[in-house]
């Protein structure tokens, strides 16, 4: 039954909505487009070709901040993501006690602000910092180590925080998971005497594999696009040590002689790859959905 | 194995994790309480520098001014965003045609475009429109929220299509039905999208740090970071200040928890 009445309700319920999406994501993302290929500083912009796709290739500090990138998540997310998963696997388990209390603990660091608990653990883990405190009064190092100031000691401490704040969130998904699972294929396991890890590794993974592979694709998106933590912890040093590909387009932009054609360019790298995830994702689970 | 060792292991495992959690939380509190000279000496006690730390922290630092700032901008996204991004959920799965569902896909789509692929033109737009440092400029590109758009759709496919039908018999306006049968029903999911929009808002850093220029008009973000960032950093004002930005959070999250997970989840439904 189409009225006149529906098809106006229709149309005004969604245009703001949709009025909103093209004029603040797909207006930007376009001109960006058309940003890389100019070049000029303010109003003053040119064309020029692929220039800054040929400067993109040959920009050493791009490189050095993609690999950064790359070098978080490859790090990071297995880490966490298996922490995520042994956490979630015992959570689920009936027999232990104050389980919602070890669930609300380990929550917990996904509600602090990205830029609070940076600063938090740039303190934690300064010269003077608690931890080094610790290794300290342990004897286990004679000088305090500089964490924060050490280009490999610096992407540690990245990495830990991240590991920090985003273990509980991946954990929620893992729980939701488990749920779906039939508690009586646990039950023939026990009776035929397997033990936690072979429970773990031959029933638990393969049968969240939908969604480990989800949650990898998810952390990676967010990884890509790091630039809160990197900039209140590190400021991206020692030199470009920790210096995320989003930092870099933020200071091609804003800190550096600005040129908003080149960084524009390094943006759509990010883009592209960002697109590249999704579409893989949407394969992958449309072949497991058939 | 023994039953009871393997069960103690599992157990020390939770704590252990549970304890590295929280352990930052405490020391923040503890820290709060503390000189910054205190702090750096790596003191794990209370001491008795809270007040004067809250006093610095709204006196000299207006870390008052900026919560102010956060919780208004906050809000105000929220409630423009769950408006708009819910009659689009609703509209699309109650009104569905083949227009809308192509329309709703381009919408969803842009969920993949990264922020900093945007930031340029989305500066240099609000630059030519002179909405720099005016929080329109904050606002605008936020209430359109694909993620809170798939969202409600999602939440909306279980609507009762029955409902709609009996009240357009009655004789109920299409805006009626939206306001007064779809929202009451529908507040769950509302709790839960309402907690995703404003932590969003709440937490964002990169795009307030690009447009707002006034430290009169920075958010919590921002001031904390200038605070903790500055030559020499008053680490007990700067705890203050971290635990200004993170209590409503962590409130919000006790009193909602049940919904809190439902928002996470619902990004994957």
């Amino acid at each position: 039954m189409e009225n006149k009445k529906t098809v106006l309700a229709r149309w005004s319920m969604i245009s703001i909505a949709a009025v909103c999406v093209m004029v603040f994501s797909y207006v930007p993302t376009a001109s960006a487009f058309l940003l890389s290929f100019q070049t000029g500083k303010g109003a003053n912009l040119q064309f020029n070709g692929f220039a800054n796709y040929i400067r993109l290739i040959n920009d050493g500090t791009f490189w050095v901040t993609l690999g950064n990138t790359l070098i978080y998540a490859a790090v990071e997310i297995p880490i966490m993501l298996f922490i995520a998963l042994v956490v979630a696997v015992l959570l689920n388990d009936p027999n232990i006690k104050e389980r919602g209390v070890y669930r609300t603990c380990i929550f917990l660091p996904c509600v602090t602000s990205m830029v609070s608990y940076s600063i938090l653990f740039k303190n934690i883990f300064a010269l003077d910092g608690i931890i080094n405190n610790l290794l300290l009064r342990l004897n286990i190092v004679a000088t305090p180590i500089p964490f924060v100031l050490d280009a490999f000691w610096a992407k540690v401490v990245i990495i830990v925080s991240l590991i920090w704040r985003y273990t509980g969130y991946y954990m929620i998904f893992y729980l939701a998971g488990l749920q779906n699972i039939d508690p009586s294929i646990y039950e023939a396991a026990k009776l035929d005497g397997c033990n936690f890890n072979q429970t773990f590794f031959k029933i638990t993974v393969p049968l969240l594999k939908p969604i480990i592979f989800l949650t990898t694709i998810m952390a990676l998106n967010s990884t890509l696009q790091l630039f809160d933590e990197v900039v209140n912890l590190t400021g991206g040093g020692p030199g470009n040590s920790t210096r995320t590909i989003s930092e870099y387009i933020y200071d091609l932009s804003f800190n550096y002689v600005p040129s908003y054609g080149y960084s524009a360019t390094v943006s759509l790298a990010v883009f592209a790859l960002v697109v590249a995830l999704t579409i893989l994702q949407k394969e992958v689970t449309r072949e497991k959905g058939e | 194995m023994n039953k009871a060792v393997s069960y103690s292991i599992k157990r020390l495992f939770l704590i252990i994790i549970s304890f590295l959690s929280v352990f930052p939380f405490l020391w923040m509190v503890i820290s709060a309480t503390n000189d910054s000279a205190d702090i750096m000496m790596g003191k794990l006690t209370f001491g008795r520098a809270l007040l004067k730390n809250i006093r610095n922290a709204i006196e000299s630092a207006n870390l008052g001014r900026s919560f102010i700032n956060s919780t208004l901008l906050s809000v105000v996204i929220t409630i423009l965003s769950l408006f708009i991004c819910s009659l689009a959920g609703y509209a699309f799965v109650i009104y569905k045609n083949k227009a809308t569902e192509v329309l709703c896909m381009i919408i969803v789509a842009s969920m993949m475009v990264p922020f900093a692929a945007k930031i340029i033109p989305l500066y240099r737009m609000f630059a030519n429109m002179g909405l720099l440092n005016n929080y329109l400029c904050i606002i605008l590109p936020a209430i359109g929220a694909p993620f809170l758009v798939f969202f409600f759709r999602q939440n909306s496919e279980s609507f009762p299509k029955e409902t709609i039908e009996a009240a357009r018999v009655d004789g109920c306006n299409e805006w009626i039905i939206f306001t007064s049968i779809y929202f009451p029903m529908m507040r769950s999911t509302y709790a839960a999208a309402a907690i995703f929009s404003f932590m969003a808002a709440w937490n964002n850093y990169m795009w307030p740090l690009i447009a707002l220029q006034s430290e009169s008009k920075y958010t919590l973000p921002l001031a904390v970071s200038n605070l903790a960032n500055g030559f020499t950093p008053d680490y007990g004002m700067v705890m203050v200040g971290i635990i200004i930005s993170t209590a409503p959070t962590i409130l919000i999250f006790f009193i909602l928890q049940k919904n809190f997970v439902e928002g996470i989840l619902g990004s994957v439904k």
